[in-house]
């Protein structure tokens, strides 16, 4: 990408400050009166204007001018402490200038750094090593195992199968969007391709068109995902040579289509009546007899197992060299390309990989004996690379977090908010998540893909785990006590996508009140362990 | 194959959606080649436009009155029209202001600008279907529709004709637009070289936001000229968005004569194609162009870049 226009610094330090005030209430009354019409009455057709006059009737009108005022005094007091932040981070930086032109071997030797490095990284570990990821991990399987059968409604163990599903599911997109840094649109049809392909292998009677032998619903996992992954391959391999939007375009129009297909191929699919009578799940070996029925639940446990299987797998899969690359792909396919990665290559595995757990998914769907067409649309994937966005691209507990947020919300609010209007506020989640806080809510922790021994004594200061190089480089090298406690606060990590070759700039400005969080998640910046290569906002880019 | 009089109608029909498709490419076109990066959201201005220009023609031509006839005629859909271009330009506008420009200003990578293009048309077509109803609405009627000439038997409407004329018009403005004025000059500048057009005196910022909205205005009329034949609702963005995509790709994407010529091409490789097998398989025939395009010829027909000499 050729460098994008910035706004010259001097330009930003010289405008007034009235204007400033000004624009900020601009942008304050917009949001709120965006807010009063997203949350307002609905109009149709024949009142286009009714939705948005009765978002600003009497009682409403004065609730939303008090908001704007409220949002209008953050983004004073916000925009104040973001400028001064940007002040410290600047001061921060020239300090650090002088001191990243030399190499490390001064800190290195150890007597560099002052050395509270050992036990204050012990105590830190539990929190923020891999040991506390672990325990979120067993802690969230515990709670997913023992709260379903505490669900009294019908509805809620519904809700926890769904939120199964998209857990599913967006754990596939996560390694094609939060691995690879592709963006794939049309992810549902995969899930499409699984689910007719279970009706095609398992049942006789399901589709008109039908295998000519049927076999037993778990043999339809691996074909399903075989299916999928080649469908995969198939659609990428003509458009991942080519730039990353393309594949987004692309994969929109193969989602349309392959809706469109199950739609309107009567004879083949069933049409839009759906697939109905598939024989459900169920394991006959001698002593062990069991079929999954009508109850949600068993198909929700079975969802927890094939979830934990998916993400033990992609676990592993992440930490080595195929992850790597991908990481690589990610951050400069041009630099990735150059160093010997097979860029074509991965990135096929990544899309294959991705559509394969989409299809996986889809068997499940599919062995819950109903489905149609209309569970196939753009919006559903759109809903998954929703997930995927706010839960954090690159997170495996991220995504599943995020969907558990977002479909749990959407449930609890299913009175308030009617379901055809809950794709606004989740176009708008994407959007603002993409503003403030693109590394999601829980980022990964990137930092431990790379190698520890190659930057002495950076893991000296571990709140600077969450940070980019700035701070870790300051505490080390310089010794600038005072510029390393600042740092942290001052310069917050740009996000998971540190793409250095498409940053012409180095630190970019944190937005306001986009801080990524506090010490106990790591943060998306490399951090301890980076080379000093990777700081996304430390390093002028390549 | 027909007749002759069926492959003259086909023609016909190809060449008016044709330059349908020509109208919204260019918008696609220009913000690639400025930004080098897909619009995504691109169809809900699109969308918004032709809403825009219903209502207005709504407001002026009540339910069951006469349909107006002559000058007045002309003057309504003159007024759609433009009505249809400044709802899409304001859309266009507060799409790069909120979904753009916050990215740029962090210096985003690129999955970020997709992904939150992709979050803003989400938002959009949603927020269109609460406010304005989910069902199909067609535009009152302007003119009375009907055959003003045949050519080699084929009937050409008046309608068509409304279409193809205005969307003509609108070519021909951008053409001369881009290729012969100051602010053509600076598109193409920045198209070429942001950073240095910055440095020469190109208001970079400024030439993102204009082109943006020039995108909009004639999505917006296009939208317009759109639900004429086809109505308007809340997801009728979608599908002709990605064929307007299909016919920039094609033609050469960051090429503004090539966008048009890609969308004639295509919409009459659809005509024909959905007269072969099935109408309701013409997306299936324009995905499969756009697959077919990326495989053999990626750059498209022209081939070049906004910024250099078309």
């Amino acid at each position: 990408m050729s460098g994008l226009p910035h706004q010259p610094r001097l330009t930003r330090l010289t405008r007034l400050p009235r204007s400033r005030r000004v624009r900020s209430l601009g942008i304050a009354c917009f949001l709120s009166a965006l807010a009063a019409v997203i949350t307002g009455p609905s109009g149709d057709a024949d009142h286009p204007l009714a939705g948005i006059t009765g978002s600003f009737a009497w009682p409403r009108l004065i609730i939303f001018v008090v908001a704007a005022l409220g949002l209008w005094a953050a983004l004073l007091s916000g925009g104040h402490l973001a400028s001064r932040g940007r002040a410290l981070s600047t001061r921060a930086r020239a300090a650090m200038m002088p001191s990243t032109s030399m190499p490390p071997a001064p800190g290195g030797d150890g007597a560099g750094p002052p050395a509270p490095a050992g036990p204050l990284r012990r105590i830190a570990a539990p929190i923020t090593g891999r040991h506390g990821a672990r325990l979120g991990h067993l802690a969230l399987l515990a709670v997913a195992l023992a709260v379903p059968p505490a669900l009294s409604t019908a509805a809620q163990q519904a809700l926890v199968g769904e939120i199964g599903v998209y857990a599913l599911l967006a754990l596939g997109l996560n390694v094609v969007v939060g691995y690879a840094g592709l963006l794939d649109l049309g992810y549902i049809a995969f899930f499409a391709i699984g689910a007719y392909t279970t009706a095609y292998v398992t049942s006789a009677e399901a589709m008109p068109w039908h295998a000519p032998w049927q076999i037993n619903p778990f043999f339809a996992l691996p074909v399903a995902l075989v299916v999928a992954a080649v469908a995969g391959v198939v659609l990428g391999g003509p458009t991942l040579r080519l730039r990353g939007d393309y594949l987004a375009i692309v994969t929109l129009g193969f989602g349309e289509i392959v809706q469109l297909l199950a739609n309107n191929a009567d004879g083949v699919t069933g049409g839009p009546r759906g697939v109905f009578g598939l024989p459900p799940l169920s394991v006959d070996l001698p002593g062990v007899r069991y079929s999954w029925g009508l109850n949600p639940l068993p198909y929700y446990y079975l969802l927890v197992v094939l979830i934990v299987l998916v993400m033990v797998v992609f676990g592993r899969w992440e930490r080595s060299r195929t992850g790597r690359a991908w990481t690589a792909i990610r951050q400069d396919e041009v630099a990735a390309e150059a160093t010997g990665v097979a860029t074509i290559r991965m990135k096929l595995l990544a899309f294959a990989v991705g559509a394969s757990v989409s299809g996986f998914a889809g068997v499940v769907l599919a062995t819950k004996q109903f489905f149609n067409p209309q569970s196939f649309g753009l919006q559903a994937s759109l809903l998954v690379l929703t997930i995927v966005i706010f839960g954090g691209m690159g997170s495996r507990l991220g995504v599943v977090l995020g969907a558990l947020v977002l479909q749990g919300t959407a449930f609890l609010l299913r009175d308030t908010v009617p379901p055809a209007d809950r794709f606004i506020y989740f176009g708008a989640v994407v959007v603002l998540m993409m503003i403030f806080r693109p590394s999601g809510l829980l980022p990964p922790r990137r930092h431990r893909a790379l190698p520890r021994q190659d930057v002495p004594g950076t893991p000296a200061v571990p709140a600077a785990a969450g940070t980019p190089l700035v701070g870790a480089a300051v505490g080390a090298t310089a010794g600038a006590g005072q510029d390393s406690a600042l740092a942290p606060g001052a310069a917050p990590g740009p996000g998971p996508l540190p793409a250095p070759g498409s940053l012409r700039t180095s630190g970019p400005p944190p937005a306001s009140g986009a801080s990524p969080g506090s010490g106990a998640v790591p943060g998306p910046g490399p951090g301890a362990g980076a080379g000093p290569g990777v700081g996304p906002g430390a390093e002028p880019a390549l | 194959m027909g007749s002759a009089e069926q492959i003259s109608q086909l023609t016909i029909d190809g060449l008016m959606v044709g330059a349908l498709y020509a109208v919204i490419a260019l918008g696609y076109t220009l913000v690639y080649g400025v930004l080098q990066l897909i619009n995504f959201a691109h169809s809900e201005v699109f969308m918004l436009g032709a809403f825009g220009g219903l209502f207005a023609s709504r407001a002026l031509v009540p339910d069951g009155g006469a349909t107006p006839s002559g000058l007045a005629s002309a003057g309504l859909v003159l007024f759609g029209l433009g009505v249809g271009a400044l709802a899409g330009a304001t859309a266009a506008y507060a799409l790069e202001r909120c979904a753009y420009r916050p990215l740029r200003r962090r210096g985003a990578p690129r999955l970020a600008y997709l992904i939150s293009a992709i979050g803003a048309s989400l938002f959009a077509f949603n927020l269109a279907g609460k406010e304005f109803g989910r069902q199909s609405v067609p535009v009152p009627e302007l003119f009375t529709n009907g055959t003003v000439v045949t050519v080699f038997g084929a009937e050409i409407s008046t309608q068509s004709l409304v279409i193809a004329a205005s969307a003509l018009m609108m070519l021909l403005a951008v053409d001369h637009l881009v290729a012969g004025t100051r602010l053509g000059q600076s598109i193409r500048a920045v198209a070429q070289d942001a950073e240095c057009a910055g440095l020469m005196g190109v208001d970079v910022q400024k030439i993102i936001v204009a082109t943006f909205v020039l995108g909009g205005l004639l999505a917006g009329a296009g939208g317009f000229l759109y639900a004429m034949t086809f109505n308007a609702s809340y997801t009728m963005g979608f599908v002709p968005g990605i064929k307007a995509f299909t016919a920039a790709v094609l033609g050469g994407i960051g090429n503004v004569r090539g966008a048009v010529i890609g969308g004639l091409l295509l919409g009459l490789v659809e005509s024909f194609g959905g007269y072969l097998f099935d109408a309701s398989y013409k997306n299936v025939i324009a995905f499969a162009v756009l697959v077919a395009v990326l495989l053999v010829r990626p750059s498209g027909l022209l081939g070049t870049r906004l910024g250099r000499p078309a």
